[in-house]
């Protein structure tokens, strides 16, 4: 398929074609299916979750979750660049660390971000104000202690009820985690994960990584087809079209060696960068530039042209 | 868990914001919404490959 | 008459692609099937996304959560640019099959190619910026991608404010860039000719 083959378009004979009046007409159509299909079907809008909502649906999933934050061990707290340095966090595809090539740029600290800055700036209840006193005079070790304890505690308990857990020592932990929850079913969290010392806003990184540290928001999604094992990049909420366009995207995350995979996140954007320059430079790439020839799909789209030249 | 509805005057007739259909076949898990529009295009994609298509008048013969 | 830049441009400009080359009245003969329809369907469909689009920019992006005007003008953009992808890959299958980059059109096939790309980032970048739970879900799946490739360090998806100007600013500003070029190129070179054909009269 060289170049040098293909003839000029204009030495070929023509017929009159009105290309105006063609874009004319498509522009119609899509005007009317694009209406028409809003009018019948409108769009998907299922009401965000806010920390408010979440405290109060799942006040028991909340606590668990300020605990982990406490305790270091919750996703955000153990995720690595861009928020925050962890050893040994960060994907890889093969031996290339991007992740951690790019570094700490959205710094986010779990424990003191989403629970301990929040109480301070609370007003402060006496037994709040103790509480805090006494887990800032706590070394690491302690506080790690306290808050593994607790989380242990809640894990055992009915529903992960803290009414319910059983008595230990978890310092002060309970009185904290169970201010947050007052504040964060008044609404009050929802504004103070926000950048401080700010009025404008507009990166919600603190909140949206602590909702999604707790299983509620996981819940509301697998409910609605949307996590990743469920193929849920191209779903969308209730009956509506998804981003149908990403299923291939989507495929990697379904099969081995990516589904158990620690770095499929890397691994699969990686060929997912491949391909898509793989897409670009189709006419360079010997054999897939080929099919349409093997194919014959052109015969139908041509057939009146080889029909008359025989 | 429910959607906001439309309302009033927008309203629309045929509500998608109920819980969705989907199939599942083997590790294929795809909703009926997205299926139909891919039924769609590929449909699309094969009736332009076979309907005629109206002929203009030569121009130059 | 001394040469000026300007005129060097026009000329340039009218050689390459004169009147009746970018705004012809025929097409070749060959050119007769409805797969030739989806090019010119994608762009009166994006036509439709970009003035949906711009009318919710009108109002801002929380207009269409409180009016059921908005919500509709909301509705409209999301089936157009549903519309607007299926045509551009039906539009994409015919183009592949008919080998449409042969005869030095190699460069109107790349800018397709990442016109299409640059549609899917833009459709990703608009499903966050809807305010709503999708929005929160995938920011929160695709910060993880996008945090694996390093990319995330810049790119914060959970970053509404970043999202939203390149949903409509930065990414519109590419789709219509390389629209324009792509349809000059296909203007330039004329459609492509049938897999096999010579040129009538060149000894067949």
């Amino acid at each position: 398929m060289k170049s040098a083959q293909v003839p000029e378009s204009d030495a070929f004979p023509t017929r009159r074609y009105d290309l105006v009046k063609e874009f004319t007409i498509a522009l119609a159509v899509t005007v009317l299916l694009s209406a028409g299909l809003a009018g019948l079907f409108s769009s998907p809008n299922v009401p965000p979750t806010t920390l408010a909502s979440w405290s109060t649906a799942a006040p028991n999933d909340f606590t668990a979750t300020a605990v982990a934050e406490l305790a270091g061990t919750s996703t955000s707290a153990q995720y690595g660049p861009p928020y925050n340095h962890v050893p040994g966090a960060g994907q890889k595809i093969g031996p290339l660390g991007l992740q951690r090539a790019a570094g700490v740029r959205i710094p986010v600290d779990p424990a003191e971000d989403f629970v301990l800055r929040p109480l301070r700036q609370a007003p402060e209840q006496p037994e709040v104000t103790a509480a805090l006193a006494q887990w800032n005079a706590a070394s690491a070790d302690q506080q790690q202690s306290w808050s593994s304890a607790y989380a242990d505690a809640l894990n055992k308990a009915p529903d992960g009820d803290p009414a319910k857990a059983a008595p230990g020592d978890y310092g002060p932990v309970p009185v904290l985690t169970a201010r947050l929850l007052t504040l964060a079913r008044a609404g009050s969290l929802d504004g103070q994960l926000l950048s401080p010392g700010r009025f404008y806003q507009t990166a919600y990184t603190k909140p949206m990584l602590f909702l999604a540290d707790g299983l509620y928001l996981s819940d509301r999604a697998t409910e609605q087809h949307l996590t990743g094992a469920q193929w849920g990049m191209m779903n969308e909420t209730g009956n509506y079209p998804g981003q149908a366009w990403l299923w291939l995207s989507t495929f990697w995350y379904q099969i081995d060696p990516f589904k158990s995979s620690k770095n499929a996140d890397a691994e699969i954007w990686a060929i997912m960068a491949v391909l898509s320059l793989a897409l670009i430079l189709v006419p360079f790439i010997p054999g897939i530039r080929s099919v349409p020839r093997w194919t014959r799909v052109h015969r139908l789209v041509w057939r009146d042209y080889y029909r008359t030249r025989r | 868990m429910t959607a906001a509805p439309t309302t009033g005057a927008f309203a629309a007739p045929v509500d998608l914001n109920h819980p969705g259909h989907y199939l599942h076949w083997g590790v294929v898990q795809i909703s009926v919404a997205n299926l139909v529009v891919m039924c769609l295009m590929v449909t699309l994609f094969v009736a332009a490959l076979l309907l005629p298509f109206p002929r203009g008048r030569r121009d130059d013969e | 008459m001394t040469s000026s830049w300007t005129g060097a441009v026009r000329r340039y400009a009218l050689r390459r692609l004169p009147s009746e080359k970018l705004i012809p009245e025929t097409q070749p003969v060959y050119m007769a099937s409805w797969i030739y329809v989806f090019g010119v369907l994608t762009v009166s469909a994006l036509v439709v996304v970009l003035v949906s689009g711009g009318v919710l920019a009108l109002m801002g992006p929380g207009w269409w959560h409180v009016s059921g005007v908005g919500r509709y003008v909301n509705s409209v953009h999301l089936w157009s640019v549903q519309l607007f992808m299926a045509v551009m890959v039906i539009h994409l299958w015919g183009k592949f099959f008919m080998a449409a980059w042969r005869g030095r059109r190699v460069l109107t096939w790349m800018t397709g190619a990442v016109a299409f790309l640059v549609s899917l980032a833009t459709a990703f970048t608009g499903y966050l910026v809807q305010q709503n739970f999708d929005s929160q879900w995938i920011s929160g799946q695709a910060k993880d991608a996008l945090n694996a490739t390093g990319i995330g360090a810049w790119f914060n998806v959970f970053d509404f404010g970043q999202m939203l100007m390149w949903h409509v600013l930065l990414l519109p500003l590419a789709i219509g860039l390389l629209s324009v070029w792509h349809i000059l190129l296909v203007r330039v070179r004329g459609i492509v000719p049938p897999i096999g054909a010579t040129a009538p009269g060149d000894g067949r």
